[in-house]
């Protein structure tokens, strides 16, 4: 996965005019060139009337997000968990231009610095949530909100969830003073295929396109078993064996289509295939361009979708809300597929009757991903905790858990899942200033998140209002909201 | 096969009726009463499922079975104010026992559906958790709630009050009850309280049909009599700030012993909560705004508390009910102090539930309920060791130890 962090849009355009087969153009082979996003007298001349023109041949929906200069910041004597295997005790972290820079038992401040003394507190990466539903099933939750589930067909795959995505929702500073400095916002569990995911950084915006992560590649939800048959039991599928053949069938044409455009891009003859926006984004996923998502809590089931993405050449990134990821632990690590799972959420429903608390850490016992979760607005306050959780219940069970994987959890493994492992997820330097200051360990119940930066940004202090983002909707009417 | 039926044998045995009469000393540990004293290095003696010392010198009878509680706390057993455990098959809505069809159950009362082996029983004990007020879900009047302790083969044997209190709908969910509007929700609650008071008066004529349509059935109305005597608290759950002030109203107006439940504003009206000794049930991690709440916070219980208000835990947690001692963590990580964070899940809740003659706080006397644990009970990295409820040593196996036993290692253990 080759991504690049790119603060500007214009350093994104000279990317994608040198890099081909990057995500902006989802649906072009990979291989072929990509033309530059807009017609240039030059090229116009040279190509069939056509090319230029071609929607799918421009820009789909780039991010705008621009990181904010601000001051180096240098954070002394606190405890630095890295999430890389490496915990510094009484050290510094020093972030410039948006990057993590330097960090050790000591690092000088440069000229005009903001230095601040981390005695008695703890650092780590930002957290990262795989599984977020903020934005598109907004807060204050009224009818008008429900952009989350296009339960019009089992197949959206054609729907984008950023399109969805609501900017001022209320749960955004929510999650922010938990910590949260990136989360994947997917379309609901409706579906078989629900549609395609967007990587965002919680920060200030207002448009879904200002906060949008650069590079980052789409993401595809799916989903497996009790939902998807019980919202369409009238039409079909009713049934797990038809949910499979649902799945099989949109792949069937997605790799029709994608040979259709392939060959097109090659030779250039004739006219050009329709679009098909459904087939494009699984086309997607067929070409390793978008990462599948997959909502699967029975282990069986999860030994069921392995084998359709077997059957049609792709990988399952990540299956989500896994409460039997436990049970197929050595599948998922033979399949190179991560388990995004809670810590002991269980039997709400049939398929989450099995839920054990040591899941994460039987997971990594088995030597395949864990990531802990939220699938709520809720949680993603408390990610460090439901870690918590799960790394003692592990412990008590004798499996090893270091607090520095426990950190994983919530950080480098769910950054990989995203496929934005590059750019941010642990602290070393070349890495995306997105930290957090912890006013305890952040595996203690009393912890709380101090300060939070984003790509260097001071978006969250606990200790100063004037740092504490309202949406517009808080605006004239809501609470504080972060506690004292 | 064999095997298999040998263990789940075995477990029936550890999950059967309590054993004989017993004495129990638990030693050296730091002893937190529930009452806001600590005792250090400290021994509490039970027999015969009750709490006969608490101190930091008690003699020991021979004979008594000696637990070393060296370097652990115990606590009260933990009381759950929004208890679902044993109501159905976990969380599956089919199979559910917390409410009856209709929008006026006054006269439902949980405890007929209640099953002492449902599986989330003994996960919930797992968190400390030795008691429970089991409510009614959803309805305007949704009936009538237990409190019962999370051991026992029968019914009988686990609840120790019915009804403890008569839930009621204010929140912004029961407003279909007042064709669709709060004003009417709170018409046809008064409608329905004078209706009781008529019924109750002219039972005779109701009996001859010579009285006019009543605005709920009579086993209704009949039901909300205790109510309206000041009998039988009611627990009525409202969020916003102006429907806590028409629970305030409706208190003072039909002289009702109130709790209120949610109140994701009740922040705002603390000191007239605190004025009419209205004691809240909340949610302590509840901040998400919505229009039957936009102020929700985090510091709710911290604000109550300052305010003289009596906070009870209520939140139905998607791990359960033994995730209760976490909320109190979290409520102690928003400002709350550690000692009243315990009060709101023994003592605030025993006394609101009328059952602190034997429940909440270990002193000499009071029903043996208590845990120990490995640390503090509101950290992560803490586990109860001992959870005994009336004096029995309560086992701690679950489905999910099973589950574990069996997946430890892969291939699984079959």
């Amino acid at each position: 996965m080759t991504l690049n962090l790119s603060s500007t849009w214009s350093i994104l355009v000279k990317l994608h005019l040198v890099v081909p087969g990057v995500f902006l153009l989802g649906a072009c082979a990979a291989g072929a060139q990509a033309p530059p996003a807009g017609p240039t007298p030059a090229r116009a001349a040279a190509a069939t009337p056509f090319t230029d023109t071609l929607s799918v041949e421009r820009a789909q929906y780039p991010s705008s997000y621009t990181r904010r200069a601000n001051p180096p910041v240098l954070i002394r004597n606190a405890t630095i968990l890295t999430a890389t295997g490496r915990e510094i005790s009484n050290g510094s972290i020093l972030l410039q231009e948006g990057k993590v820079v330097a960090l050790g038992p000591s690092v000088d401040a440069p000229a005009g610095a903001t230095v601040i003394d981390g005695t008695g507190k703890f650092v780590t990466p930002g957290l990262i949530d795989t599984h977020s539903h903020i934005g598109v099933y907004a807060a204050p939750g009224s009818a008008a909100e429900q952009d989350g589930n296009e339960a019009t067909n089992p197949n959206t795959a054609e729907v984008w969830a950023e399109h969805s995505f609501w900017p001022h929702d209320p749960q955004i500073p929510l999650a922010i003073a938990g910590g949260v400095t990136v989360a994947q916002v997917l379309p609901g569990s409706a579906n078989l295929i629900g549609g395609r995911s967007v990587t965002v950084r919680l920060v200030p915006a207002r448009t879904v396109q200002e906060l949008k992560f650069p590079d980052a590649p789409y993401g595809v939800k799916m989903a497996c078993g009790e939902n998807p048959k019980r919202v369409y039991q009238n039409r079909g599928p009713s049934t797990r064996m038809g949910n499979m053949a649902g799945y099989r069938a949109a792949f069937i044409d997605a790799e029709a289509y994608r040979m259709r455009w392939d060959k097109w891009l090659a030779d250039r003859k004739g006219d050009p295939p329709t679009r098909n926006l459904r087939s494009e984004t699984l086309a997607g996923v067929l070409r390793g361009e978008i990462l599948v998502h997959n909502h699967c809590y029975r282990g069986d089931e999860m030994a069921q979708m392995l084998d359709l993405a077997r059957e049609f050449n792709f990988t399952i990134r990540s299956f989500h809300h896994g409460i039997e990821a436990y049970k197929v632990a050595d599948l998922l690590a033979a399949a190179g597929t991560a388990a995004s799972v809670w810590s002991d959420w269980g039997g709400f429903k049939m398929e989450a009757y099995d839920n054990i608390t040591e899941n994460a850490a039987l997971v990594q016992q088995a030597g395949a991903r864990a990531i802990i979760h939220s699938d709520s607005p809720d949680g993603i306050q408390r990610l460090n905790q439901d870690a918590a959780k799960a790394m003692h219940a592990g412990r008590r069970a004798g499996i090893t858990v270091t607090r520095d994987q426990a950190l994983r959890w919530i950080t480098a493994n769910p950054a990989w899942a995203l496929g934005i492992d590059d750019v941010t997820g642990t602290l070393e330097p070349g890495k995306a200033a997105d930290v957090v200051i912890w006013s305890a360990d952040p595996f203690s119940v009393y912890a709380k998140a101090e300060k939070v930066f984003n790509d260097g940004w001071l978006v969250f202090d606990r200790l100063d209002p004037s740092r504490q983002y309202h949406t517009d909707f808080n605006l004239g009417q809501t609470a504080p909201g972060v506690g004292r | 096969m064999i095997r298999h039926l040998a263990l789940a044998s075995a477990l029936l045995a550890t999950l059967a009726a309590p054993s004989a009469a017993q004495t129990v000393a638990i030693t050296g540990g730091t002893i937190f009463t529930g009452t806001g004293s600590r005792i250090e290095n400290g021994t509490v003696l039970l027999r015969d499922g009750t709490i006969a010392a608490v101190g930091a010198t008690v003699a020991i009878p021979a004979g008594a079975t000696r637990i070393d509680a060296s370097g652990k706390w115990i606590t009260p057993g933990l009381i759950h104010t929004a208890a679902n455990a044993g109501l159905g098959v976990r969380g599956l809505g089919a199979y559910g026992e917390t409410s009856q069809s209709g929008d006026v159950t006054a006269a439902f009362n949980v405890r007929e559906g209640l099953d002492p082996d449902a599986v989330d029983i003994p996960i919930t004990r797992t968190g400390g958790v030795t008691t429970g007020l089991l409510v009614p879900n959803g309805n305007f009047i949704a009936g009538q709630a237990v409190v019962a302790n999370f051991s026992g083969s029968r019914m009988e044997d686990m609840v120790i009050r019915s009804p403890a209190v008569m839930v009621i709908n204010l929140s912004s969910s029961a407003r279909g009850a007042g064709g669709n509007s709060r004003a009417g929700v709170l018409a046809r609650l008064r409608q329905i309280f004078a209706d009781a008071r008529e019924y109750e008066s002219r039972r005779q004529d109701y009996g001859r049909a010579q009285m006019r349509e009543l605005a709920a059935s009579p086993a209704d109305l009949e039901a909300l009599l205790p109510v309206l005597r000041g009998e039988l608290p009611v627990m009525m759950v409202a969020n916003r700030a102006s429907d806590i002030r028409s629970v305030i109203r409706l208190a003072e107006e039909f002289r009702l012993r109130v709790i209120l439940r949610g109140g994701a504003e009740a922040w705002k009206v603390a000191p007239d909560l605190a004025r009419a000794g209205i004691p809240v049930a909340l949610n302590p991690m509840e901040d998400i705004p919505s229009f039957d709440g936009l102020g929700a916070r985090l510091d709710n219980a911290t604000v109550l508390r300052e305010a003289g208000v009596e906070v009870l835990l209520a939140h139905q947690d998607s791990g359960g009910e033994r995730n209760l001692r976490f909320g109190a963590g979290n409520a102690v990580r928003n400002g709350l102090s550690w000692n009243d964070a315990l009060r709101a899940i023994t003592l605030a809740p025993a006394t609101v539930l009328g059952v602190a003659s034997q429940y909440g706080t270990l002193e000499t006397g009071k029903v043996a309920n208590l845990v120990i644990w490995s640390g503090d009970p509101f950290e992560f990295s803490t586990v109860a060791e001992h959870v005994f409820i009336r004096g029995q040593d309560q086992s701690l196996h679950t489905r999910e130890t099973e589950l574990l036993d069996r997946y430890r290692t892969l291939p699984p253990k079959y």
